[in-house]
């Protein structure tokens, strides 16, 4: 009896809080919420109307005039159907990739087809479209682009790596790859990415000029290979030993063994963990901000930063909130289901008699 | 394991050649850059080694737990200071993260819906934003408080501005040291006590226990009688003086932190808690044990055991994730290496000691929690 009454107190505290919170957000977001700005004398809006609302009410206005810098960043004005295409491209590639009816090897081709069509749309200079330096993208597309190909090429350095730490007649090689990945998650991803902004340069030959974009891409690649190898490695430790025994009882090769048995197994165990690690490498991106590349993080800050605009950075940060948020927990939700249906015995599976 | 592909002896030297190999290329590329970075530094200038750590470092540092001052306090020292400001993130974060990340993880078992929901918001919620965006929001909380003249005054003595915290604080007495030293006497003998009595049937027992932690320090203090001075901040022209700060870059960092990792601790606790099934409850209940005895003696240790190992690995991410001070200006040890690695052009010494400083936090974190969790493994057996 006791115990109920203090369950219906604490639902009750906790509802009102809830009410008096979402009151206040509702208050601010929409009643005393400024959308529309009149043009100052030169043409561009008076802030003064939404300066007076700060604290009471948000200026979506804010939104207004920089939604189209924060998803794209300095992509010429005209042509930036072009990487929102491209933006639509990632969806798409993600979208078929997490439907378990697409797992087959069709999908390397499909990814390698999208992310060219990508380059073109981003790039340009063939089929009519106008060229746009690396150095004019920005916003959105540049979030997906790090975290697409960096985990396009991090996949097969992982699988590399982890057999590597597997292999047990090999101890040389599988202490350089337990070196690569406790080092690589030891130091935190800011000094990967300073080490490639300013670290890099140095290492190379004269005259080997690497665009800043791509150097830190490496970067990426490097530390989601480290943390997707040990991934991979579970997937690895998790398979029965008879399996091992079976391929090598067929008289398969290695690669042979490793390319049929081990891996769609391994793999197939550990596709969860995988989207899990993709969403943390996908939210890391917006790590370089600090090294200054525009990123949809960096361009949302710099919107905030302009004279004009100052004061209204929780306006902004809701909008990169409302985007990050979207592209994680639907990632999320989905890994939750496919963990579900491959915890479920494997009808596709045929069990030996 | 994979059996070793490689048996007969024309195979083992395959296996030899393989990893000779291997090396081989690393050894090429170690050298390769090596040689480039040579090049590069005699071409521009620059100085190599470590000297640069004694010279005068002309870096302004906000807050530092040492003494410094710019232009004459050198490079090493603020390099400690960074390394320090980093520890004074990180340590309270992991305490903060688990408290907190404990608190919600109960939640989202409890019985009462609304409140288990509201947890289950919140673990979502901050796990599916960056960690950056998080900070940034924060440091704008912050940043938006009003001037020191218009401060907030929660209590007595405390004013929260744009300026940072100020608290009153205790001025250091000499005494202090020895009570502080009686006061982890006492946790000593509590701890030992308390596992003496914990199967006690008497309560009164079961609390005496208890009684050395308050009372050591309270004995020390009454025959040693150290003054008792208390600072109190207060505002003079545009600025507080006298007390302790908060800035808000510490208060941004620690915050964010703090809250992201505890959505994943909560996620952890959880886990560690409903993996623990119901009948060791009622065992323990059957075997006339108090409620908290039956935590602490029969679940808490066999929810540890699923707990710790990927707790250990919340702690070396809080830590490693402390670096992104850099992004709202606070000066851990990645910031002043920066700064640093920009004034000196010493690029490849100053990222070499940002990673020797988080290898050593990380392997030391990783050790510490090795040996309690095999001390644990062991005592389950």
């Amino acid at each position: 009896m006791a115990r109920r009454l203090l369950s219906a107190l604490v639902t009750v505290v906790l509802a009102l809080i809830l009410a008096d919170i979402a009151w206040h957000f509702f208050s601010w977001a929409v009643l005393h919420a400024i959308w529309h700005l009149p043009e100052n004398a030169a043409h561009a809006p008076d802030t003064d109307l939404c300066r007076a609302a700060i604290g009471h009410g948000a200026c979506w206005a804010v939104i207004r005039e920089k939604f189209r810098f924060i998803l794209f960043g300095f992509y010429p004005y005209d042509a930036q159907w072009r990487p929102a295409l491209a933006v639509l491209c990632f969806v798409a590639l993600f979208a078929l990739s997490l439907a378990p009816k697409f797992w087959r090897p069709s999908l390397i081709l499909l990814w390698i087809v999208i992310l060219a069509v990508v380059g073109v749309l981003m790039w340009g200079g063939v089929f009519g479209l106008a060229f746009v330096a690396a150095d004019q993208w920005g916003g959105l597309p540049i979030t997906l682009i790090l975290a697409t190909f960096g985990l396009a090429a991090a996949f097969p350095l992982a699988i590399l790596v982890a057999l590597a730490r597997h292999a047990e007649g090999l101890p040389v090689i599988r202490m350089l790859a337990i070196a690569y990945v406790e080092l690589i998650r030891g130091v935190p991803l800011i000094s990967l990415l300073f080490m490639s902004s300013v670290m890099l340069p140095l290492f190379l030959p004269t005259g080997w000029d690497i665009d800043k974009l791509l150097r830190a891409q490496l970067a990426f690649v490097l530390f989601a290979g480290a943390y997707l190898a040990e991934v991979v490695r579970a997937g690895l430790g998790a398979l029965p030993r008879g399996q091992y025994e079976a391929a090598a009882a067929l008289g398969l090769s290695y690669w042979q063994k490793t390319r049929l048995i081990v891996l769609p197994q391994a793999l197939r165990h550990v596709i969860p963990m995988l989207v899990n690690t993709f969403i943390g490498f996908f939210k890391d991106t917006s790590l370089v901000l600090i090294i200054g590349i525009f990123d949809l993080m960096t361009t949302g800050r710099t919107a905030t930063l302009e004279p004009a605009w100052q004061g209204f950075g929780n306006e902004v940060y809701l909008l990169l909130a409302a985007i990050y948020f979207a592209f994680c927990f639907i990632m999320a939700r989905i890994s939750r289901t496919l963990e579900r249906r491959l915890a479920a015995p494997h009808q596709d599976i045929e069990e030996p008699a | 394991m994979i059996r070793p592909p490689f048996r007969s002896p024309s195979l083992r030297w395959q296996a030899l050649g393989w990893q000779a190999l291997a090396l081989a290329a690393v050894a090429l590329i170690i050298v390769t850059f090596a040689r480039n970075a040579s090049h590069h530094l005699a071409a521009r200038h620059i100085a190599t080694g470590f000297g640069f750590l004694r010279e005068a470092a002309p870096i302004p540092i906000g807050e530092s737990l040492l003494p410094y001052t710019p232009s004459v306090s050198s490079y090493g020292r603020a390099f400690l200071i960074g390394i320090l400001n980093t520890l004074k993130v990180a340590i309270p974060g992991c305490l903060l993260a688990t408290l907190l990340g404990t608190l919600i993880g109960i939640a989202r078992i409890s019985p009462i819906p609304l409140l288990a929901r509201l947890a289950a918001v919140y673990v979502e919620g901050l796990r599916d934003l960056p960690l950056l965006l998080q900070l940034l929001f924060w440091y704008g909380v912050f940043q938006a408080l009003p001037a020191p003249r218009q401060s907030f005054r929660p209590l007595a003595g405390v004013f929260l501005s744009n300026r940072g915290m100020r608290l009153p604080a205790l001025a250091w007495q000499s005494g202090f040291g020895w009570i502080l030293l009686a006061a982890l006497a006492g946790l000593g003998i509590t701890i030992v006590l308390a596992r003496r009595t914990a199967l006690s049937p008497h309560r009164g027992r079961r609390l005496a226990a208890f009684l050395p932690l308050p009372l050591f320090p309270a004995l020390v203090f009454a025959v040693t009688r150290p003054a008792i001075i208390i600072e109190w901040p207060a505002l003079h022209g545009f600025n507080f003086q006298g007390g302790m700060t908060i800035s808000p870059e510490y208060a941004a960092l620690t915050t964010g932190l703090v809250l992201y990792t505890a959505s994943y601790v909560a996620e952890i606790v959880r886990g560690g808690l409903i993996s623990v099934a119901r009948g060791q409850w009622e065992a323990g209940a059957a075997l006339g044990l108090p409620r908290a005895a039956v935590l602490r003696l029969i679940v808490l240790p066999q929810a540890l055991r699923l707990i710790i190992p990927p707790m250990t690995s919340q702690y070396l991410n809080l830590v490693k994730n402390s670096s992104l001070a850099v992004a709202i200006g606070y000066q851990d040890v990645v910031s002043i290496a920066d700064t640093t690695l920009n004034q000196t052009g010493q690029a490849i010494e100053g990222i070499g000691l940002i990673m020797a400083v988080y290898l050593t936090i990380s392997l030391g974190i990783s050790l510490a929690m090795n040996l309690y969790n095999a001390r644990l493994a062991q005592r389950a057996r």
